[in-house]
């Protein structure tokens, strides 16, 4: 099922620079595996070992996956998933 | 460099002072390719702390969904230090992750400092620059949203 997934810029890196690209998947872990075998190094920057990376937001259309389900959020097709690094810091 | 409006560097004062003791934090949005911030954003921390800051997740979907339609960019990211000097923190460092953007630090550590500091984070380097405030603000500027 392709799915559009919106790249951050610090991410660009990994996709020849472009802002969007498009992957296919169940769910958005699967979206991000299959993305990882054409943008080398992609789901490092979203995933660790612990799951999703904690300075790193995902969301499938309007809904952050931190709160429906994590890397098993279900996609379908002509969803929209949006990978935003989060905007933080502290003295 | 960083060029900024007068009125803007106003207002990111007076974001920080009423946050304070917590940091306060927000955006200076430009149009895509400026690098002239032109609008003011200001932001809940949703750590409401005097050590850290973080956007809302949701908040900040709006946002870039917001400037992506307006065809904007966060020229400036900026927050202040509540107890120390508005200089990059390693969590600063660690977390930037606008590599274009200009890194804007205020403290209100010490009452009546109006000390605005810009930095460049890439890759973990941190750059002052110097900052040019402006009084006549550029011909696209647009009204400020009343904080209050």
């Amino acid at each position: 099922m392709p799915v559009t997934v919106r790249i951050p810029t610090i991410m660009r890196s990994h996709t020849g620079g472009e802002k969007s690209v498009t992957g296919a998947g169940a769910t958005v872990g699967d979206v991000l595996t299959d993305l990882d075998s054409r943008y080398d190094g992609l789901a490092g920057r979203v995933v660790d070992e612990g799951g999703l990376r904690r300075f790193v937001n995902v969301y499938v259309n309007d809904s952050d996956v931190r709160f429906t389900g994590g890397l098993d959020t279900p996609v379908a097709d002509g969803d929209e998933v949006t990978i935003l690094p989060a905007v933080a810091g502290g003295a | 460099m960083l060029v900024v409006p007068a009125s803007l560097v106003r207002l990111v004062w007076q974001h920080a002072r009423r946050d304070h003791p917590d940091e306060a934090c927000g955006v200076l949005a430009g149009p895509a390719g400026g690098d002239r911030p032109t609008r003011f954003v200001p932001m809940a921390n949703a750590a409401r702390s005097p050590t850290f800051y973080e956007f809302d997740s949701g908040d900040l979907l709006a946002l870039y969904r917001e400037m992506g339609a307006r065809d904007e960019e966060p020229v400036v990211i900026y927050h202040s230090h509540t107890a120390t000097e508005a200089y990059p923190s390693r969590t600063d460092v660690a977390l930037a992750a606008e590599p274009g953007a200009h890194y804007v630090l205020v403290s209100t550590r010490t009452p009546g400092d109006t000390e605005f500091r810009s930095f460049r984070i890439v890759d973990g380097v941190v750059t002052e620059e110097e900052v040019r405030v402006v009084d006549e603000p550029p011909e696209d500027l647009e009204p400020p949203e009343d904080p209050e």
